[in-house]
């Protein structure tokens, strides 16, 4: 039995997530004296799927099918399912993705095993148990979860684990089919609409964060932020009075019940830090909270702060940047 | 149409999380117990499109023991028609799905709704395991939720962008915002909430898959370092050399 790993790829490149979660189920192989197998969702070219040998990969499986381009949960499920079965696998490692999860959560029942999310750490096995820990309460705590029964899937928090680089490694990269029918694709997409990624950079596969709230005055101001964010490559963010007032999208929302983002970096530029602010934000390694007002509440979650004017600090900052590189 | 709308009993996003004294459990004492926020959502537009429809039924659904019950209530003076309440604590996601699809099965259930995920567990676990177990698509996470007929079209957050989905009742959808404005109880809907059906039946199933070994509270924060605000370039220094995360 090999550990199977799941890895998402958009177009044509691996996902930085992936690479955590096949880094991790590649460790979790070596724990229980056996290989790691990834199997390949999204659009992938083979060179990429072989480079999977750096995280500790020694086969990849991929179904060329076209329709698995786009996430079908449907399709998906089935492809993990067959995938697991062929490699006898009695562990699966996903990403705490929306993908991961909507198939992490369809795939438990199906093959009757127990399933851990937001899993932050290496399994402990000590004494025929098997135990992971994850976040719970939003960030403000977490907890050992006994997986119980043959068979566990785990889907592994963003950033969480680094993602092992063995240069020169190489995975098989094998041709696969799960047999996949017109019905396993009925609740295929209608429409895909990507959003416009100012810089590139994706929030919720973002380690370095730059997000703005009330205190940035009006959408006129962002650019402020964006300038910072391009200088230090960070994705943008922003607060849920922001993104309720449409200053900002809403997929840049990050909060309770926003996106949850654990960066290496999380740069807050006048946002107070009410509690449900904190929730999708206190995992980030490293915070740094601007404000002019020294009671902010952020102050006492952040590592480094600025008592000072966005408008002032912000462009400083930029600049300083700049001077380093 | 039928309506299931399932809501979890969660501690009030403010409180301040302990445990008791074994770690085993979250700890209740005079804790306030909030309608999970992000169920609010599923609640709010399952009522929204039942009035849109002009008829039907929304069910609001908890597992939960006797405690959850003011929240119930809560939920049927938003607007529910009437609830079920199944009498268990909620061990794991994989114990409470079963209960969800139990419910869904028995009374046909058009639409399944609930948040994307409690603010407690944050499993983000049920609506597929619901939706495997009934054998019906389910849509994770949707942004907006419309019907026409029998048929459904929901956006689906995805990393970087939406899709747009379409599905045939009966389906599972775990809902999230932008997908309504949550509403909040008015007074003639708490004086109606009082009298509205609210049935308890005990739990059925298999057991658990999962166990909480032990909860642990996040490492403290060192406390925060300031930078005088005329000195601003000094934390660009700070994050690359001591931070190291530039």
């Amino acid at each position: 039995m090999s550990v199977l790993v799941v890895v998402e790829c958009d177009g044509g490149e691996v996902k930085k997530s992936s690479l955590e979660v096949a880094s991790y189920g590649s460790q979790v192989a070596q724990m229980l004296g056996t290989t790691a197998t990834a199997v390949a969702v999204g659009e992938a070219t083979e060179a990429n799927l072989a480079k999977l040998g750096e995280q500790g990969i020694s086969k990849v499986l991929y179904d060329a099918e076209p329709r698995l381009k786009d996430f079908v949960n449907g399709a998906y499920t089935k492809l993990i399912a067959a995938a697991a079965q062929k490699e006898d696998s009695k562990i699966i490692v996903l990403a705490n993705s929306n993908i991961g999860a909507s198939v992490g959560s369809r795939l438990s029942v199906r093959l009757q095993a127990s399933l851990a999310t937001n899993v932050v750490e290496l399994p402990k096995t000590d004494g025929g148990s098997f135990v992971v820990k994850r976040g719970a309460f939003s960030g403000k705590a977490f907890a050992d979860v006994k997986l119980e029964g043959e068979r566990k899937i785990i889907a592994v928090k963003k950033n969480s684990i680094e993602a092992l680089h063995e240069a020169g490694k190489t995975a098989q990269v094998e041709s696969f089919s799960a047999q996949l029918t017109d019905a396993d694709f009925a609740d295929a997409p209608k429409q895909v609409v990507m959003q416009d990624q100012a810089g590139g950079i994706l929030l919720p596969e973002a380690d370095k964060v730059v997000s703005g709230g009330r205190g940035m005055k009006g959408p006129e101001n962002w650019n402020l932020i964006e300038d910072l964010a391009k200088a230090i490559g960070a994705a943008t963010a922003c607060s849920k009075p922001v993104s309720d007032v449409d200053w900002r999208p809403h997929h840049e929302h990050v909060g309770q019940t926003g996106i949850t983002v654990s960066p290496n970096l999380y740069i807050a530029c006048g946002i107070s830090g009410a509690i449900q602010h904190l929730a999708g934000v206190n995992s980030s390694k490293v915070i740094v909270v601007i404000n002019k007002d020294p009671e902010a509440p952020f102050f006492k979650a952040a590592d480094y702060g600025i008592v000072g004017d966005v408008f002032d600090v912000l462009p400083k900052l930029t600049q300083a940047v700049k001077e380093l590189s | 149409m039928k309506f299931l709308v399932c809501i979890s009993n969660v501690p009030d996003t403010t409180t301040k999380i302990a445990f008791t004294p074994d770690n085993k459990e979250f700890n209740k004492a005079g804790v306030q117990f909030v309608i999970n926020p992000w169920d609010e959502y599923a609640l709010t537009r399952a009522i929204e499109l039942k009035e849109a429809q002009g008829g039907g039924t929304v069910t609001v659904l908890n597992v939960g023991e006797a405690d959850t019950e003011p929240n119930i209530r809560k939920a049927l003076a938003i607007g529910a028609d009437d609830a079920i309440r199944v009498n268990a604590a909620p061990k794991d996601a994989f114990f409470v799905a079963q209960q969800i699809a139990n419910v869904a099965k028995e009374g046909a259930y058009d639409v399944i709704l609930m948040g994307k995920e409690s603010i407690d567990y944050n499993g983000f676990q049920v609506h597929g395991m619901v939706g495997e177990l009934l054998g019906i698509p389910t849509v994770a996470p949707a942004m907006k939720l419309d019907m026409s007929g029998n048929t459904a079209t929901l956006e689906r957050e995805i990393e970087g962008g939406k899709e747009i989905v379409q599905v045939n009742t009966p389906f599972v959808a775990s809902c999230q915002q932008p997908m309504c404005e949550p509403r909040i109880p008015n007074m003639r809907g708490i004086m109606t909430a009082r009298t509205k059906p609210l049935k308890v039946v005990e739990p059925t199933g298999d057991a658990p898959r999962t166990a909480v070994a032990e909860y642990a509270l996040p490492p403290k924060k060192q406390g925060v370092k300031l930078i005088p605000a005329e000195n601003a370039g000094e934390l660009i220094k700070l994050l690359r050399n001591e931070a190291k995360v530039i």
